[in-house]
């Protein structure tokens, strides 16, 4: 019953996983751009959070689109400047200044809000709820809402990327820049629309986190970021879906190496992780057809 | 610069001129020079063998590169320093070498992305299908699967519906059988009938002369030739192609 439990919990976490790769994921798909900023992003997302909820009092929840819009904001604005700048420079450039602007947030966190760590306090029974099967199995609700939100997302990303006027072109531009300016379309424009909904995600990831554990300034690199990775990694590269599968994945093995032995959750999930590199280097869920 | 040899038959001002332009590929001096002007209605070729700016030039026109000197105007306005995107919803489309389809994207989505910033005109998805009937039994499927010769028209359609009022023409001939060319080239008369100016590139010579009003024949990024296809001989052009001269001087 113990290992049906770790199961269990471990797919639920993949929702939050999930939710940190999915913009990680589509920042690579369409502008091959790997964001070694996502993590602190996350974080950034859950102080902003801390931050509205302490100055304006409102509920937790309402804070939460005020957050999204912030970040998203956020996020076309750094691609139209210091990102494109990179991107113009050469696929290396990307990876110096994103690392580069993941110093600068961790240590700007630092300098502002101290290295205590905070939780996201709702301060109801929003945070603590849970429900029972059997007398082993304890659910919490919050989980369950956090992989609700994942699936939401994705569907969400999904249906726009394929149906809406501007996910056909995040498409097209990810295919062919040249061919999509040629088309008429400012491929930057359609870059800072696609990191916007990028970063979207990675707040809704980074509050949802701050919901289930306590951040400080530098869990975006030490976990988000690392998870992130391997949840994409595992689930193919630029495949919406797989973040999906591949956070679940994870989730499932950190469980299980807890279940093991308590200090094994970290490595049972990068025991799997290095697994699928070796066997399926492109994922489990990439279409190689395409390219 | 070049002459104009016979006035009457042209509307008064080019709607696409190039002044004596220069483009570089890093250290490789690609176009050395070149100038001409279309005006509003022609067919105007540009032949030349491999390697001879043709595509470069387009690419310019486009937007796609940028000229070391001289100049790009459309529709009497310098556009040199003008963004391709800001250039294609001016009214000058381009069908790129190789088609450059998106692959991931159907053949409706992909007629639709050339359609999002289209212009006000004849050309819709549905006139497109009208042109090329085919195509809409097969538009939710995938383009990396078509034909070489479908891809094409595709590609030609993505451009049509952003109704363009110059079309750029990139080697459509390109790795296609001879049958499919002619098809292909079938539909010009439809295109130019609605109203929009064509400058083409084309490798394949008699393919050219026969649409063609205007043509240049470019070698090595130098002009060697212009004229229309009437006023030039066999003779001439295949010495302009290929750089031949008459024998006294080497």
């Amino acid at each position: 019953m113990a290992w049906v439990n770790a199961v269990i919990q471990g797919i639920l976490t993949g929702g939050l996983y999930a939710l940190f790769a999915c913009g990680l994921s589509l920042l690579f798909g369409v502008m091959k751009v790997v964001n070694l900023a996502h993590g602190d992003l996350a974080t950034v997302a859950g102080y902003v959070g801390v931050g509205i909820v302490a100055a304006t009092r409102m509920p937790f929840l309402w804070s939460v689109p005020l957050v999204v819009l912030a970040m998203a904001v956020l996020g076309y604005v750094l691609q139209r400047t210091v990102i494109q700048a990179a991107i113009s420079r050469g696929e290396l450039t990307t990876l110096i200044v994103t690392f580069g602007l993941s110093i600068v947030i961790e240590n700007g966190l630092l300098q502002f809000f101290t290295s205590n760590t905070r939780g996201l306090g709702v301060g109801d029974s929003f945070e603590t709820a849970s429900f029972s099967i059997g007398s082993q199995i304890t659910i919490a609700w919050l989980n369950v809402y956090i992989f609700i939100l994942a699936v939401v997302v994705l569907l969400a990303l999904q249906y726009f990327l394929s149906g809406s006027k501007y996910g056909r072109l995040i498409r097209a531009v990810a295919d062919d820049r040249e061919a999509a300016q040629l088309s008429g379309a400012d491929y930057r424009h359609v870059f800072g629309i696609a990191a916007a909904i990028a970063f979207g995600t990675v707040a809704l990831a980074g509050l949802s986190y701050g919901l289930t554990t306590t951040i400080d300034p530098t869990t975006g690199t030490d976990t988000i970021l690392l998870f992130a990775f391997a949840a994409v990694v595992i689930g193919g590269l630029g495949s919406l879906w797989g973040t999906l599968v591949g956070g679940i994945i994870l989730g499932v093995a950190q469980q299980i190496g807890a279940q093991i032995n308590i200090s094994y959750e970290q490595l049972g999930g990068y025991v799997i992780f290095l697994l699928v590199l070796v066997a399926w280097p492109q994922g489990l869920t990439s279409r190689r057809a395409q390219s | 610069m070049s002459e104009r040899n016979e006035p009457g038959l042209r509307a008064d001002a080019p709607l696409l001129e190039v002044r004596d332009l220069i483009v570089h590929h890093g250290q490789l001096k690609a176009l050395s020079g070149i100038s001409l002007a279309v005006y509003p209605g022609e067919v105007y070729a540009i032949i030349g063998a491999n390697g001879a700016g043709k595509s470069t030039l387009l690419r310019t026109i486009a937007g796609l590169h940028r000229p070391t000197e001289g100049s790009v105007r459309y529709q009497g306005e310098d556009v040199t320093g003008v963004r391709p995107d800001k250039r294609a919803t001016a009214g000058i489309a381009m069908v790129p070498e190789g088609r450059r389809l998106f692959p991931s994207l159907t053949l409706e989505e992909n007629l639709k992305v050339g359609a999002t910033y289209a212009r006000k005109g004849p050309w819709t998805i549905g006139r497109i299908y009208d042109v090329f009937p085919w195509m809409k039994d097969r538009r939710d499927q995938k383009t990396a699967q078509m034909s070489g010769g479908e891809q094409q028209s595709v590609a030609i359609g993505r451009a049509l519906v952003a109704n363009p009022r110059v079309l750029l023409l990139d080697e459509l001939s390109l790795g296609l059988a001879p049958v499919i060319v002619q098809r292909i080239y079938a539909t010009l008369p439809q295109i130019l009938e609605s109203g929009v100016t064509v400058l083409l590139v084309e490798q394949d010579v008699s393919q050219a002369l026969r649409v063609a009003t205007r043509l240049q024949c470019l070698l090595e990024g130098h002009t060697t030739l212009e004229g229309t296809p009437a006023e030039v001989t066999r003779a001439q052009v295949e010495a302009a192609y290929f750089g031949v001269t008459d024998g006294s001087d080497t």
